[in-house]
């Protein structure tokens, strides 16, 4: 290699790192956008905040990640977090956050009168916006509907060797047993969830899809998954022998959670914060958030997609979904204790 | 020397602070979570990390020495092929392989649901979700670490030595085990300790296997259990761990020293008859299953489900994860230039406690790794922001400055390697004459370190810039507005389990990796001729 292409070589280094590294923005919060931290993914909120755009001239600028590392992030920022709102897929980390402080209450008219009361934080500071309903699944060749009722009772000995399980390490699934707990009692529900792992016909999957693949198959007859994963299984291979069941509805209802949002503590576009929750919530932009992930809106006024609403009516648990995040760690250590992988 | 000392040991404290930013919340450990995760975890998943470790570490030897010792010293159909088709794998993420095989050989993919068919409805294959089957898996993403160090080892260091013992009445055999292998040992187990500590670090691929390790503990104590307290104590234990792994390394090594004279031409021993096709059958069946059928499973999803996503971001992302890695490999192989001289010519305990200090960062989690480094970046962006009352100086925004930092933490490891092999490889001699002739420290490193390290250097930059394509987590939690890559995409879909459209980002990660590896394959072939041919 000669000297001069050595030194254009050099140059061009020294051009690409300085052309990355030395535009260090220096500005302040711009009045015309909000600034979102979100753990639920980018196809599923981009067409949201491009239609906020297009109806209000704010623009919205995201991060996405797992809630755990935006938590912690939000958390060493501080007070000059770029960050107004949070936006999380369950109702256990906004639990989380408010117990560490990185949310503040928000008093709204609009936003007390869209979303129910017990898909939202007691003291208002984060607000569900759409509803995941976990429920059972069943293989429709192995199964009639009159054989299940419960999340409990798929513990009976009748399912021994019939079950399939998510993972443990899955929120959706701490969350199922946090509410198994509010419900039942810590004793009740860890019998219950033994009962379960004595049940299982292979090793807890690691997502939903796989899992209700497993039910289709025959490998085990019967299993609880979200019903999103249910309807895009379905609309995929609409042959599937594979049928939803709406658990606990002579009892205490359906366990849902939220996918939801919080204006941060120290948001920089408070109101702009304030005006896009809002906005989320009211039914313009309700049928977005939850329809294009085959979710449930939270506003009541708001209709679920046709493909949703044909799986029927079902009756919610209306315990506050923050119970999820407060007994979660119990839930947890439950589900070590009994095994459950 | 002192200059060099130095040097080593603030590199050595850059690794260090992020993993000692962790560890401060041991000051104050989680007595209650901790004496639950001792009873109801911690057995389980120690028994399970140290099987998958063994596991591992046998599977990457055998697959990578093997087929290391058939490519440098036989003649097989196909051999020229396999020679560099077989490091491809490297392009893969452990990630992205686990998936595809627990969705081919789980009971619903398609080999289990065909034998079915043929054999009836009670077979069972075993399960591919357990540890065995994340051993078979990890081996198949990790192999190409060893083949590739070892490859370079048997076609440079042994050749004299094997005619010699040829001479004295060898086997092939025989002398692959007393002359090669003794003889390569520091490449070779260099390749296995990357391995292992890849294996310790990894998150994705052993949750989507169900095999619960201390990464998925650090995973649940942290974000599950909300206790960073009980997670620092994992991870402490889990480094400790890694610098046991170093230690022994060295130990083993001691004071032996390997140096290359020279280079001859290689003289393939040619294989014929049943011999020949089983190498070519060998050798085929381990790239299949570690790529070609793994990137077929990935194409035939995004013919499926992933082409509708494609839209023209996609040349950002490419263009993101190229630079990014360009920029990272760049760093690191600075960093580890410095570490690995001054552990060269100073050779104290000291400077090799400094080197493991420095390589320790790629036995972590990415993302304890991203919060350790995002904790004392944020702290001084705040500290900028009150003393020089400034409006908001954001040291991570518009940046890319703080994710290299970050990705050096955990990538030194990488580039160290190959690096102190090469400079093993300089006799002290050299620099004896080159001192006596007068030379200075800076023609030094111009005129004898660089033109002599320069194949080590090629795969260190390589390798590195292989393995921050691939990385997820401290992207993730780093990157600046919009600054998306290939993995960011792959998390965006996999995040509410959507693997099939994840595939059309996978797929590009896996056809961008190749532009380096084919890179690597030619200055591995370069490298032994052009390095020591005297």
């Amino acid at each position: 290699m000669n000297i001069s292409t050595q030194f254009f070589k050099i140059k061009t280094l020294c051009l690409l790192l300085s052309a990355v590294l030395l535009p260090l923005q220096l500005q302040a919060a711009a009045p015309n956008e909000v600034v979102v931290y979100s753990s639920r993914n980018e196809q599923l909120i981009k067409p949201v905040f491009d239609q906020y755009t297009k109806e209000t001239g704010v623009v919205v600028r995201y991060v996405t990640d797992k809630a755990g590392p935006l938590l912690a992030r939000l958390k060493s920022e501080g007070k000059n977090t770029r960050a107004d709102l949070l936006i999380t897929v369950d109702a256990g980390n906004l639990w989380y956050a408010t117990q560490s402080g990185l949310l503040q209450p928000v008093e709204s008219a609009n936003l007390n009168r869209d979303v129910p009361k017990h898909l939202r934080d007691p003291e208002n500071n984060w607000f569900g916006l759409s509803v995941r309903a976990r429920t059972l699944f069943y293989n429709t060749q192995q199964v009639t509907p009159a054989e299940l009722s419960t999340y409990q009772a798929l513990g009976e000995p009748q399912w021994g060797g019939r079950l399939c399980l998510r993972t443990s390490k899955k929120v959706y699934n701490q969350s199922l047993v946090a509410m198994l707990i509010a419900n039942d009692g810590e004793a009740e529900a860890e019998q219950v969830v033994s009962s379960w792992v004595d049940n299982l016909a292979t090793p807890p999957f690691s997502n939903d899809t796989k899992m209700l693949e497993a039910v289709a198959s025959g490998l085990c007859s019967v299993g609880i998954a979200n019903t999103y994963y249910y309807g895009r299984l379905m609309k995929k291979s609409p042959d599937l022998p594979l049928a939803l069941f709406w658990a606990n509805q002579t009892t205490d209802g359906v366990h849902v959670n939220v996918a939801g949002a919080g204006v941060t503590r120290y948001a920089p576009n408070h109101d702009q914060a304030v005006a896009l929750l809002e906005w989320m919530a009211s039914d313009k932009a309700q049928k977005l958030f939850a329809d294009d992930n085959m979710e449930y809106p939270v506003n009541p006024a708001v209709k679920p997609a046709a493909s949703v609403a044909a799986w029927g009516e079902f009756k919610p648990n209306l315990i506050n979904v923050s119970q999820a995040g407060e007994l979660q760690v119990q839930a947890v250590k439950l589900m070590d204790r009994a095994g459950y992988k | 020397m002192r200059v060099l000392n130095l040097a080593l040991w603030f590199v050595a404290a850059l690794a260090a602070l992020p993993l000692l930013v962790v560890l401060s919340s041991l000051l104050q450990p989680d007595t209650e979570i901790w004496r639950h995760l001792s009873e109801h975890v911690l057995p389980g998943v120690l028994l399970n990390t140290l099987s998958l470790l063994l596991g591992v570490l046998c599977g990457v030897f055998l697959l990578g020495v093997s087929l290391a010792w058939l490519v440098s010293q036989y003649q097989f159909p196909g051999r020229n092929l396999f020679a560099w088709a077989l490091i491809l794998p490297l392009a893969m993420p452990a990630y992205v392989l686990a998936f595809v095989q627990v969705g081919l050989f789980d009971f619903t993919g398609p080999v289990q649901t065909a034998l079915r068919e043929v054999f009836g409805q009670q077979l069972r294959l075993p399960e591919v979700r357990s540890v065995s089957g994340g051993i078979v898996v990890l081996s198949f993403a990790f192999y190409p670490y060893v083949y590739l160090l070892a490859r370079n080892a048997f076609d440079s260091v042994g050749q004299r030595a094997l005619e010699v013992g040829q001479s004295l009445g060898l086997s092939p055999l025989q002398s692959l085990w007393r002359v090669a292998l003794p003889l390569a040992r520091p490449w070779i187990v260099a390749g296995g300790l990357l391995a292992m500590m890849e294996t310790l670090a990894d998150f994705g691929a052993v949750y989507v296997l169900g095999v619960d390790t201390f990464t998925t503990a650090i995973y649940k104590s942290w974000f599950a259990m909300f206790s960073l307290a009980a997670a620092a104590q994992l991870a402490s234990l889990l480094i400790l761990l890694a610098l046991t792994l170093m230690m022994l390394e060295r130990w083993r090594r001691g004071k032996r020293r390997y140096q290359v004279s020279a280079h001859q031409h290689k003289r393939r021993r040619p294989l014929t008859g049943a011999k020949a096709w089983s190498a070519f059958a060998f050798a085929g069946a381990v790239l299949s299953a570690a790529f070609i059928v793994p990137l077929i499973q990935l194409l035939v999803w995004v013919a499926e489900s992933g082409l509708a996503d494609l839209d023209s971001r996609y040349v950002s992302f490419i263009w993101h994860s190229i630079s990014l890695a360009a920029m990272a490999s760049v760093v690191v192989l600075v960093l580890a230039f410095v570490v690995s001289m001054a552990d060269y010519r100073l050779k104290s305990y000291s400077s090799r406690l400094a080197v493991q200090i420095a390589s320790v960062g790629y036995a972590i989690p990415g993302t304890v790794l991203a919060v350790g480094v995002f904790i004392p970046v944020t702290w001084l962006n705040n500290r900028l922001i009150e003393w020089f009352a400034l409006e908001s100086p954001t040291l991570l925004e518009g940046s890319v400055m703080v994710l290299l930092i970050a990705l050096a933490c955990r990538f030194l490891s990488v580039a160290i390697s190959p690096l102190s092999s090469a400079f093993q490889r300089i006799s002290p001699s050299v620099i004896w004459a080159a001192r006596s002739l007068g030379g200075s420290s800076l023609s030094l490193v111009r005129r004898i370190y660089l033109p002599l390290l320069k194949g080590g250097s090629v795969t260190a930059l390589l390798l590195v810039f292989i393995d921050v394509m691939k990385e997820m987590p401290i992207t993730l939690m780093m990157r600046p507005f919009g600054w998306d890559t290939l993995a960011v995409r792959v998390f965006e879909m996999t995040s509410e389990g959507e693997w099939e459209r994840a595939a059309l980002p996978a797929v590009m990660l896996v056809l961008v990796g190749l532009l380096p590896v084919i890179l690597l394959i030619r200055n591995q072939d370069q490298l032994p001729v052009g390095e020591t041919d005297d």
